[in-house]
C-alpha cells in the first residue's frame, strides 16, 4: 500500500487550514471521500483536490509534496500514523499533536507544537517564534511529547510549556523558556536574551552560555549522573544530543522574580 | 535417595505466598554501591521479626544500570504490598538517600507499581525536581554531596518466601563448609536471594510453641542436643545440623536454586561430613507451595 500523497498543486495567495488531513481524521475514508474534505482558505471553503493532487491509499503514512508556508495546522490534533512533509510549513505545525510522528523537511513558521501532547515531531529547518508554546489565551503550552528541529528556532521557545522535550541542534531567538512550567529544552547553538524568564521549573540545556538577565542565579559547577540517563534516553532520536557524554554543568536557577525553581544548565565540555 | 552417598530425604520444603520487588542501587563505584545494598537490605532476614526479607540478587555491570555507573540488584519481599511498600520506603530513607553518591532505579516490570522515590522526594523541601525521562519519571532531590537521583516508583510482583533445605552432618564445621558451598553457587541463579546471615540459618523454626504468644520455636526435631529429650529426626552420627532459606519470584527459580545448591553439596561427597539433606516440611501448615525434594534432584540427575 502506497502512502496517501498530497502534492501542492494550487498557488496559494494566503494561508490555508490543512488540520482535517491527519491519519485519524482520513482513515477508512475512500480517494473520493478524501478528494471532497473541506479546508478553510480565508473566508471561502475548498475541496481537497482542488488544492492538491491526492493519489496513494495508506491513510495512516501520509505524505506532502511540494508544500509551502501558507500550509498551517498539518498535522493539527494528529492521534496516529506519520506524516512527512517535502518543503515549507506555515504555522501550527503539529498543533495539539497526541500521537505519531511528523517529519518535516523544511521550515516552519510560528506556534509549531503548540499544545502538543504527545508524539514526535522533527523539523529539519528551522521554525518560528513560540515552538512548543500555549495557542493564545491558555495558560500551557506543551504538555508532552518530543520536537526535534535541527536548524534554529526564533524567539519565546517553550513559552509556558507544561511537560515534554524540546531539543534544538542550531541557534534560539529570545526568551527561551519564558514562564516554563517543567519540561526539558536543549539549544546546542546560540541563545538570545532573556533566557528563562519567568520560568517557574523545568530544564533549559544549553551548550553555549547566554546572556543571562539578574534574576537567574549562579549555583555553580556541579556534576549530575542523572544527565547520562537524559542523554542516553535522546538515542531514537539520531540528534546531536545523544553524542553528548559530560555530566559537567553549571547550574543557574531562576527566575527569581517569580520565585521560579527552574534550572539552565550550562553543559562544560572541557 | 542417594547422590554420591548423601542422603536426600524423601520430603518437601514448604513455601508461601510473598510480595516481592527488586531495586537496581547504583553509586560512583562498587563499593559505595554494596554499602548502600547491605545497608537497605540489613536486619531482613525474616517476616517473623523485620518485616520484609531482602538481600543482594547480584552485581551490575555498567552497561546494565540505568545511569551507567556500577550496581547491585536487591530483592525484597513481604508477607502483603502494604508492608512491603511501608518497608520499601523507610530503607529508601534511611539507607539510599542517606548513603554517599548512591542512587535508585526500578529493578521489575509490572502494573503494580510501589512507591520508591515517590514520596521520598519530598525530603527536598520544595527544590526537588522530577524529571520524565523515556516515559519514567525520576525525582532529583538535592542533597549534601550533590543531588540524589531516585525513580518514583518500582513494580510489585506476587512472589514466594520459605524454600528451604536443611544440610545434616557429622559436625558443625562440615555443615557449615557445606552450606557456604551451596550458598555460593545459588547466588549465582537470578530471582532469589538468601535472606539469612551469609544465606545460613542455623536456628530452624516450627510452627507454634509451648507459650502461646510465640508463633514460632526451635525446630527441636533437628537440633543435635535434644536428640534424647524429643521426637528427634536425627540420627546418632548428626552434630550438627544447618538451613538455607531461599525466596524467590516464582516457583521454578526457587526449585532451581534448590537444586544447584544441593548438588554442590552432593559434589562434595560423603566424605566432607554431610550425611543427609532435608527440608523444612510442616505438614502442610505453613504454606501451600511444596518443593519435593526428590522431584527437584531427579530433574538435576536427567
Amino acid at each position: 500500500m502506497s502512502k496517501l500523497t498530497f502534492t501542492l498543486k494550487k498557488t496559494l495567495h494566503h494561508s490555508i487550514n490543512c488540520a482535517a488531513l491527519t491519519p485519524n481524521n482520513l482513515e477508512n475514508k475512500s480517494l473520493a471521500e478524501i478528494a471532497s474534505t473541506p479546508l478553510q482558505y480565508g473566508k471561502t471553503k475548498l475541496r481537497a483536490d482542488e488544492v492538491f493532487e491526492i493519489t496513494g491509499e495508506d491513510t495512516q503514512n501520509i505524505h506532502f509534496k511540494n508544500t509551502t508556508n501558507k500550509l498551517d495546522y498539518l498535522g493539527a490534533n494528529m492521534a496516529s500514523g506519520t506524516m512527512d512533509i517535502e518543503g515549507d510549513v506555515g504555522a501550527y505545525l503539529g498543533f495539539a499533536l497526541k500521537q505519531g510522528e511528523i517529519r518535516c523537511h523544511g521550515n516552519s513558521e510560528a506556534f509549531a507544537a503548540c499544545n502538543m501532547a504527545g508524539g514526535l515531531l522533527k523539523i529539519d529547518g528551522s521554525t518560528g517564534d513560540f515552538l512548543g508554546g500555549a495557542s493564545a489565551g491558555l495558560r500551557k503550552g506543551m504538555r508532552g511529547g518530543t520536537v526535534i528541529v535541527k536548524g534554529n528556532a526564533a524567539d519565546r521557545v517553550g513559552d509556558q510549556m507544561r511537560r515534554g522535550l524540546i531539543l534544538i541542534e542550531g541557534s534560539v531567538g529570545d526568551y527561551c523558556g519564558s514562564r516554563m512550567i517543567a519540561g526539558t529544552i536543549g539549544v546546542l547553538g546560540n541563545v538570545g536574551k532573556y533566557a528563562g524568564f519567568n520560568m517557574q521549573r523545568g530544564t533549559l540545556l544549553l551548550a553555549k552560555a547566554p546572556q543571562l538577565h539578574a534574576t537567574i542565579q549562579d549555583c555553580g559547577m556541579h556534576t549530575m549522573p542523572f544527565l547520562s540517563l537524559m542523554f542516553k534516553s535522546f538515542t531514537p532520536y539520531n540528534t546531536k544530543f545523544s553524542g553528548i557524554k559530560t555530566q559537567r554543568v553549571q547550574r543557574f536557577v531562576g527566575d527569581t522574580a517569580c520565585n521560579g525553581n527552574g534550572e539552565i544548565l550550562l553543559l562544560q565540555t572541557s | 535417595m542417594l547422590i554420591n552417598g548423601i542422603k536426600i530425604d524423601d520430603t518437601f520444603a514448604e513455601a508461601f505466598n510473598m510480595r516481592g520487588t527488586r531495586v537496581l542501587i547504583t553509586a560512583q563505584n562498587l563499593k559505595w554501591a554494596y554499602h548502600a545494598a547491605n545497608a537497605m537490605t540489613g536486619f531482613a532476614t525474616s517476616v517473623i521479626g523485620c518485616g520484609v526479607e531482602a538481600g543482594i540478587e547480584r552485581e551490575l555491570s555498567i552497561d546494565e544500570t540505568p545511569d551507567g555507573r556500577p550496581g547491585v540488584s536487591i530483592l525484597m519481599f513481604a508477607m502483603g504490598s502494604k508492608v512491603l511498600m511501608q518497608q520499601l520506603e523507610t530503607r529508601m530513607g534511611q539507607c539510599i538517600l542517606t548513603c554517599p553518591t548512591a542512587a535508585a532505579f526500578a529493578g521489575i516490570e509490572s502494573e503494580d507499581q510501589i512507591s520508591l522515590g515517590k514520596h521520598l522526594r519530598f525530603f527536598g523541601d520544595g527544590y526537588q525536581t522530577s524529571k520524565l525521562i523515556a516515559g519514567r519519571r525520576y525525582w532529583r532531590i538535592p542533597v549534601m554531596d550533590g543531588e540524589f537521583l531516585t525513580e518514583e516508583t518500582t513494580g510489585m510482583v506476587r512472589a514466594i518466601g520459605g524454600g528451604n533445605f536443611l544440610i545434616l552432618a557429622t559436625s558443625q564445621a562440615a555443615a557449615l563448609h557445606a552450606a557456604e558451598t551451596a550458598v555460593e553457587a545459588m547466588k549465582q541463579v537470578p530471582n532469589v536471594i538468601m535472606p539469612f546471615p551469609g544465606g545460613v540459618v542455623r536456628s530452624g523454626s516450627k510452627v507454634g510453641s509451648k507459650y502461646p504468644k510465640m508463633f514460632a520455636s526451635t525446630n527441636d526435631a533437628f537440633c543435635p542436643t535434644l536428640k534424647g529429650v524429643t521426637n528427634s529426626d536425627l540420627s546418632a552420627e548428626i552434630e550438627s545440623v544447618m538451613e538455607i532459606v531461599i525466596d524467590g519470584l516464582s516457583f521454578e527459580d526457587i526449585a532451581t536454586s534448590m537444586r544447584v545448591g544441593i548438588q554442590a553439596i552432593c559434589d562434595l561427597g560423603e566424605a566432607s561430613g554431610v550425611k543427609r539433606i532435608s527440608a523444612g516440611n510442616y505438614g502442610g501448615k505453613l504454606g501451600p507451595h511444596h518443593f519435593k525434594l526428590h522431584e527437584i534432584m531427579s530433574k538435576a540427575a536427567s
